[in-house]
């Protein structure tokens, strides 16, 4: 009835975990095709991955605008494949579109002459594997497969969730370091903006709100070695990070105290002692330079014989920059060399103003991964326990050096592009449906339900984040702004490159230097 | 501490002829370390004859000592090769390769990247057996992927590695534009000083013979305003191995600019471990009458006008900039100073090329100094035609030098 996965009913019967969401719905897709993607790895390292991955695919469908198909704000695009593209925005990650595409999977040929690629041939029961289909009491699962209503799965905690086993995800030390870290990205973002409309900060700065769930679900996996590359919307990759919120704040404020001693900013945020590798202001610049990161971790354990350098890289950007030449450039270099990297897509479904489907020839960002031989998954990414599910796998998987991954986490920003754009484009009907998923409501539920934490731990870490929020502002005002003397420091590392002046000495021995007014 | 030098043979002009083979005999520097030596030393004056004067009149001392830094000399010579080995000859694409294996040998931390580095050697052979030697890992065959092979660099140079990216040509790099406009130069500054970025980049441009107008372009003129990089132009197997080992030894960004013409010039090197210093001009051929600077392949043409003037009674200073970015004043004014008379010669376009850029900076800095304005000649501001008459029109021949000068010293 299908080419889908033995893997998935015998998860079904085997794991109960206990997660926000309904599956039933989910697994009516799964049943129709092979539509999540494809790992290149052998059968027995995919029984091992395959759970969690699973789950989050799982949730891979759900409605945008699934009842208001009338409010699109954007038209048909002319020419496209009929079945995918005659509905709203809702029909983007619906099931429909999963069945009708062919998988493309190159099954014959090896990719080198050196390393014969092992792929499973796409007509075998999907891994490869010998298992056999095992279908459980949910056969009487409503196998919507091109269902026009598609039930966002990936709500918060449902009821009937009580008829799993008791088998939580995550303990309360973990769920309360989680707590910790979204709020603490929200707070610090929602008091940018405020600081910013009283004029402390300026230029473009770009909010993480609602996002919250993708950085800490893969940050908090990571050890301090790990790095980390982000794009312009990065004070909360930098806060999972470690980076203290006084040193995010005064950089904002263009303080010599802050992480860049003012010189970077908002899109500029480095820390080297936590390997925060930045902050770009491009988008996709970030992808090659996290692929030189990780090439160095494969460098360092294979020609420096750094026998235990297994460190990761985590490189995140949006859907928009899943258009552009870096992005594929690195998938395909990553894939080739088997790099520690995880390459995780923050889809919030715009780039500024411009709608992803508007954008992009085929909008399931993760199918992208196996074009270059790499697993793509998609993940809710409005929850941050799907999020650490995903993450825990690919950088393992990362780590033990079987190479990239590619992870789509559906996620949305609650506030505008930036602090400048009035967000007028979007519609209040799909803001709406994706702050009922807030992501740290959603969680704070889950940590009650299930009795891993009392409201009022939770809201004393409330209270406890916004003291570090106030006193990071607080010490941000009091910090001096750069002297003059700042002014040339840093231009190179060596500043002997700024040459040879008419005297004969090099520049920067001039006095004038380091005050900062030499004429360079 | 002074320091003596020895000329070694005549600065010999160079002859035009199309074949590949140059013979280069120059006065070069051989420093023991990479700063040059120390103002005031005496020096004895190599002329370009060959003869070796000590030049005692106060005028001539302060010349002495004005030129001393920049006087590139071989420490050598055939009276005391005694103390000092007797080199050997290679040409330059092998004196890059020397300088790039011993930086691979002294440090495993330095990586080639590029291009068909790897197995197939290098399209112009400078990597010729390092993958076999270093493994395919240290010199990495890349996808046609410049501007994220680039960024690769960059990212592998911020966390501890010291790669050279070779663009297979230079014109290539202009894929690569985004990370070295954007990371290469300013993220040691946004980052407020948190990463370097030791990255050498490296390859062949300029015109070639007939190679067409894409294949023939001149990328220092572009790369220039970058903050954070410095270029610097070789144009010997002597100062190709000695700029190689500087740059990839140097925490800066160094873009270093090679011409694919010169890849056959022969010479003799010292066998003993130096560098070139990143900063400095190199003097090719002192003078009187006229301060030609040039750079890469213009220093033979520019040589072999010398020639010609010589013989009609003209004694140019000839000095190859080297340092495109920053420029080595002091050796420059010193020049000025002497001669008054300033022509470049550069093989950049004539709009915002390197000589654009020269020029304004010695207006600004000597314009006391001169006595007639500034020559610049450089290249057409046309896109490199294929036909070989057209092309040699595009570009600074010695005749064109010549006259210019003539017109100078008037």
């Amino acid at each position: 009835m299908f080419g889908g996965s033995p893997f998935l009913f015998h998860f079904i019967n085997s794991s109960r975990r206990s997660l926000p969401g309904d599956y039933s719905h989910a697994l009516s897709l799964v049943s129709s095709a092979p539509h999540f993607s494809f790992f290149p790895s052998p059968p027995s390292s995919l029984l091992y991955l395959s759970p969690s991955i699973f789950h989050s695919l799982l949730h891979l469908p759900f409605s945008l605008l699934s009842s208001s198909p009338a409010n699109t704000p954007h038209q048909k695009p002319k020419g496209s494949r009929k079945v995918e593209r005659d509905r709203t925005m809702s029909s983007a990650f619906s099931a429909g579109k999963f069945t009708t595409q062919p998988f493309p999977l190159n099954t014959t040929s090896p990719r080198s002459h050196d390393k014969p690629f092992n792929i499973p041939s796409a007509t075998s029961p999907f891994f490869g594997s010998s298992r056999k289909l095992r279908l459980n009491s949910s056969s009487k699962l409503n196998l919507h497969r091109r269902s026009g209503t598609v039930v966002a799965v990936s709500d918060v905690v449902k009821e009937k969730k009580s008829k799993f086993a008791p088998n939580l995800l995550i303990t309360k030390e973990e769920g309360l370091v989680l707590y910790e870290d979204m709020v603490l990205g929200r707070a610090f973002e929602d008091m940018c903006a405020q600081m910013y409309y009283r004029g402390k900060m300026f230029g473009f700065v770009h909010l993480y709100n609602g996002q919250e769930a993708v950085s800490t679900g893969f940050i908090k996996h990571l050890k301090k070695e790990d790095s980390v590359v982000s794009t312009y919307r990065d004070h909360v990759h930098a806060l999972s990070k470690g980076v203290p919120a006084r040193a995010v704040m005064s950089e904002l404020f263009g303080k010599t105290t802050g992480c860049c001693r003012g010189q970077g900013g908002s899109m500029h945020m480095f820390s080297s002692e936590h390997n925060l590798l930045g902050g770009f202001a491009f988008i996709g610049e970030g992808i090659p330079v996290a692929t030189g990161a990780a090439f160095t971790s494969k460098y360092k354990r294979e020609v420096l014989k750094e026998a235990d350098c297994d460190h990761v890289t985590l490189a995140f950007f949006g859907d928009g920059t899943c258009n552009n030449g870096q992005f594929f450039e690195c998938l395909n270099m990553a894939a080739l060399w088997k790099l520690p990297i995880v390459f995780v897509v923050e889809n919030n479904l715009w780039a500024i103003g411009m709608s992803h489907l508007r954008a992009t020839s085929d909008p399931q960002i993760y199918k992208k991964g196996p074009a270059f031989g790499m697993p793509g998954i998609h993940v809710d990414g409005m929850d941050v326990l799907k999020v650490r599910e995903v993450a825990k796998e690919a950088i393992g998987r990362a780590r033990r050096g079987e190479g990239p991954t590619l992870v789509e986490c559906e996620t949305y920003r609650f506030r505008g592009h930036s602090l400048a754009d009035p967000d007028e484009l979007r519609d209040p009907a799909e803001k709406a449906h994706y702050a009922a998923r807030d992501p740290i409501t959603a969680l704070k539920k889950y940590l009650i339900e299930n009795s891993l934490a009392s409201e009022a731990e939770l809201k004393a870490i409330d209270k406890k984040i916004d003291e570090v929020v106030e006193d990071s502002v607080e010490f941000a005002d009091e910090s001096p702004l750069p002297s003059r003397s700042q002014l040339l420091e840093n231009v190179f590392a060596d500043p002997k490159g700024f040459g040879i002046g008419p005297d004969g000495q090099y520049r920067c021995e001039d006095p004038k230097f380091t005050e900062g007014t030499a004429h360079v | 501490m002074a320091a003596i030098f020895q000329g070694v043979g005549a600065a010999a002009a160079l002859s035009s002829s199309p074949s590949n083979s140059f013979d280069s005999k120059k006065l070069l520097f051989s420093p023991r370390r990479s700063f040059s030596v120390k103002k005031g030393a005496s020096v004895v004056v190599v002329r370009s004859d060959g003869n070796v004067n000590l030049d005692l009149n106060p005028r001539g001392r302060r010349a002495q000592q004005l030129i001393a830094n920049a006087v590139a000399t071989k420490a050598d010579s055939s009276a005391t090769s005694s103390s000092s080995k007797p080199g050997h000859e290679l040409l330059l694409f092998e004196a890059l390769r020397e300088g790039l294996e011993e930086e691979m040998e002294r440090d495993a931390s330095v990586c080639v990247m590029g291009e068909d580095v790897g197995h197939y050697g290098g399209s112009y052979k400078v990597t010729k057996g390092l993958a076999t030697k270093f493994g395919d890992l240290r010199v990495l065959d890349t996808p046609i992927a410049e501007n994220s092979f680039t960024g690769m660099g960059i990212g592998a140079a911020m966390t501890g590695l010291r790669p050279v990216v070779e663009g297979m040509n230079m014109g290539f790099l202009l894929l690569a534009f985004n990370q070295i406009s954007n990371n290469c130069g300013m993220l040691h500054y946004t980052s407020g000083g948190q990463f370097t970025i030791p990255i050498v980049i490296r390859g062949p441009g300029g015109v070639g013979r007939q190679l067409g107008a894409e294949h023939s372009q001149r990328l220092e003129s572009y790369f220039q305003s970058i903050p954070g990089i410095q270029m610097v132009a070789c144009s010997t197997p002597y100062n190709a191995k000695g700029l190689m080992k500087a740059a990839i030894r140097s925490e800066n960004p160094v873009i270093l600019f090679e011409h694919v013409l010169l890849y056959n010039l022969k010479e003799r090197i010292p066998d003993e471990d130096y560098i070139c210093n990143l900063e400095e001009a190199e003097m090719v051929r002192p003078g009187e009458h006229v301060t030609i600077l040039t750079y890469s392949r213009m220093r033979y043409h520019v040589m072999q006008a010398a020639k010609t003037l010589v013989n009609k009674g003209y004694d140019p200073e000839v000095i190859d900039i080297r340092s495109l970015k920053p420029f080595d004043l002091y050796t420059i004014g010193n020049s000025v100073k002497k001669t008054h008379r300033v022509l470049i010669v550069e093989e950049c376009m004539r709009t915002g090329g390197i000589g654009a850029s020269l020029t304004a900076a010695i207006n600004e800095n000597f314009l006391d100094y001169l006595d007639a304005p500034i020559m610049c000649l450089s290249s057409q501001d046309v896109p490199t035609p294929y036909a070989g008459t057209l092309e040699e029109w595009t570009v600074v021949q010695p005749a064109q030098i010549v006259t210019a000068v003539e017109q100078l010293c008037h």
